[in-house]
């Protein structure tokens, strides 16, 4: 267990919550996919320290295989939402 | 004499970071904080990679830190011109 | 190190990370939420590097900070300026405002104790001796799996499937997109300063691209940084007002979308029928076989981001693909 880990970890889970909140609450669809965003950065945060072993010591790269495929899915998950919202506003317009 | 010489000029980069901030928050228009910002940032991104080029004493090393520093002036060169053609266009009236 | 200004450092860094999220998430600014969104991707890419993380570092400061903050500026390009705070203080859809204070406090506190929860189940993992059965695992057959860069191991060796699977949820991702409508349209052409960017920027940016894909096997790199990389040339040029920004049409786009899966079953079938396990390949061709489905993947991470930046289907300038279009739209002929 290392304070390193734990502080990093703890910056995840308020991330995490920040991020659930600002999707839940905001009345714009950019804005809530700017928050769903920062959830998952909260997730990755969690991830990697997690898989820290402390300087000098080569991290898991399990956890960082997982974030790293994370962070291309996110974009693309945002890329569908963006197009989403688009065509919302287009419906929205039209009708 | 390596490290001293390399904290010196990290030091000094650091200095000029610090400068190009104050400068954003406390100057009065747009143009004069992005004179501040570009200006002061990338002397002292350029002192900040000169000390780690230092550290590294690997010539390959060295020459990828000079591409960084050359493309972020390049870029920051040119997102300022753009930034500073869009105000005066919002100025001018268009 | 000195661990003193360590943990100054962490503090400072993690004040950064939570202040950024806070500020990006408090404004009802969809610019300044987006730009603040961006920098906290900077500053997360800086922690990538502190946690030891230089793969993770490489495509957050791509994709995190660069690609998302693309897509989401093209997204509110079109966007109102921010609506006056009195109007935002109240979502449209929960009728009374003081009902919306009521379940506004409700979610915070729910929010609240869906951190503590997290905060006390990590806490007690933590508390636990940690286990290091997979990485130890994976250090002792590093020598077998055909390249040196663990993260690189597990992603097209040791858990080549999760890899697989991901790129078809980026192939999925990005033909919802194209269900979805035609892509934006572009933008006038960069003036004489950007232009000169543009000339010398988007051929050192294909050649990082190659040099991260090659330099995946031993050190932080790989497809996915390459790819990102490669979109991030295309991006600049769409942004440069360029009407050709180096994607294929037609049968090709198709053909390079989906190179990335395509190659990666071909492999794993072909090891099939000469009696492998799927995607168990051969320590003497593993290097290969990674390099091989690398490079395809990469092309097919290119197109797809570059395709998400442009938000559907390119307008094609292919007249077969005109002409068929025209067919679509028109069921007599």
């Amino acid at each position: 267990m290392l304070t390193t880990q734990i502080l990093y970890a703890l910056a995840g889970c308020v991330l995490l919550a920040l991020g659930v909140r600002g999707a839940l609450l905001h009345a714009s669809v950019l804005l809530r996919i700017v928050a769903i965003n920062i959830m998952g950065a909260g997730v990755f945060l969690l991830l990697i320290a997690v898989a820290y072993r402390g300087p000098g010591l080569a991290a898991d790269p399990v956890p960082h295989a997982l974030v790293l495929t994370g962070i291309v899915v996110a974009v693309s998950a945002t890329a569908l939402a963006l197009a989403l919202a688009r065509r919302l506003q287009v419906e929205r317009d039209d009708g | 004499m390596i490290n001293i010489l390399s904290s010196i000029l990290i030091l000094a980069g650091v200095f000029f970071y610090l400068a190009g901030s104050i400068g954003l928050l406390r100057l009065p228009d747009l143009y004069s904080r992005l004179h501040a910002l570009t200006k002061a940032d990338n002397l002292g991104l350029g002192l900040l990679i000169a000390g780690v080029a230092l550290q590294s004493q690997d010539l390959l090393i060295m020459l990828k830190l000079l591409l960084v520093w050359l493309s972020v002036l390049a870029a920051s060169a040119t997102s300022a011109h753009l930034i500073a053609r869009q105000a005066r266009r919002q100025e001018t009236g268009s | 190190m000195n661990s003193a200004g360590l943990i100054v450092f962490d503090a400072l860094l993690l004040l950064s990370i939570v202040g950024l999220a806070w500020a990006s998430l408090a404004t009802t600014d969809v610019r300044r939420s987006i730009i603040l969104f961006m920098a906290l991707g900077l500053v997360l890419a800086v922690a990538w590097g502190r946690l030891l993380a230089p793969d993770v570092a490489l495509a957050e400061a791509a994709i995190g900070a660069g690609l998302s903050g693309a897509l989401l500026l093209a997204a509110a390009h079109g966007q109102p300026s921010p609506l006056p705070p009195e109007s935002t203080n109240a979502p449209r859809n929960h009728g009374a405002a003081g009902m919306g204070m009521v379940l506004r406090w409700a979610i915070t506190l729910l929010c609240a104790a869906l951190a503590g929860t997290l905060v006390w189940a990590l806490l007690h993992a933590f508390s636990n001796p940690q286990h290091d059965m997979l990485p130890r695992a994976i250090s002792a057959n590093l020598a077998a799996s055909g390249v040196s860069n663990p993260v690189t191991a597990v992603l097209l060796n040791f858990r080549a499937y999760d890899t697989l699977l991901e790129l078809a949820v980026l192939l999925t991702a990005v033909l919802g997109t194209f269900a979805l409508g035609q892509a934006t349209p572009g933008y006038r052409p960069a003036g004489l300063v950007f232009d000169g960017l543009v000339r010398w920027l988007v051929p050192v940016l294909i050649l990082t691209a190659g040099y991260l894909l090659w330099a995946g096997a031993h050190a932080p790199g790989g497809a996915f940084q390459a790819g990102a990389t490669l979109a991030a040339a295309g991006v600049v040029l769409r942004l440069a007002g360029r009407t050709r920004i180096g994607l294929p049409v037609g049968f090709m786009l198709r053909m390079i979308m989906a190179a990335g899966v395509g190659v990666f079953l071909l492999v794993g079938l072909t090891l099939l029928l000469l009696g492998r396990p799927f995607l168990g390949y051969p320590p003497a061709w593993a290097g290969s076989l990674i390099l091989m489905i690398e490079t395809a993947a990469m092309f097919s991470i290119a197109a797809t981001l570059l395709l998400a930046f442009l938000g559907g289907q390119p307008e094609s300038t292919d007249v077969n693909a005109v002409a068929n279009r025209q067919r679509e739209e028109d069921p007599r002929c």
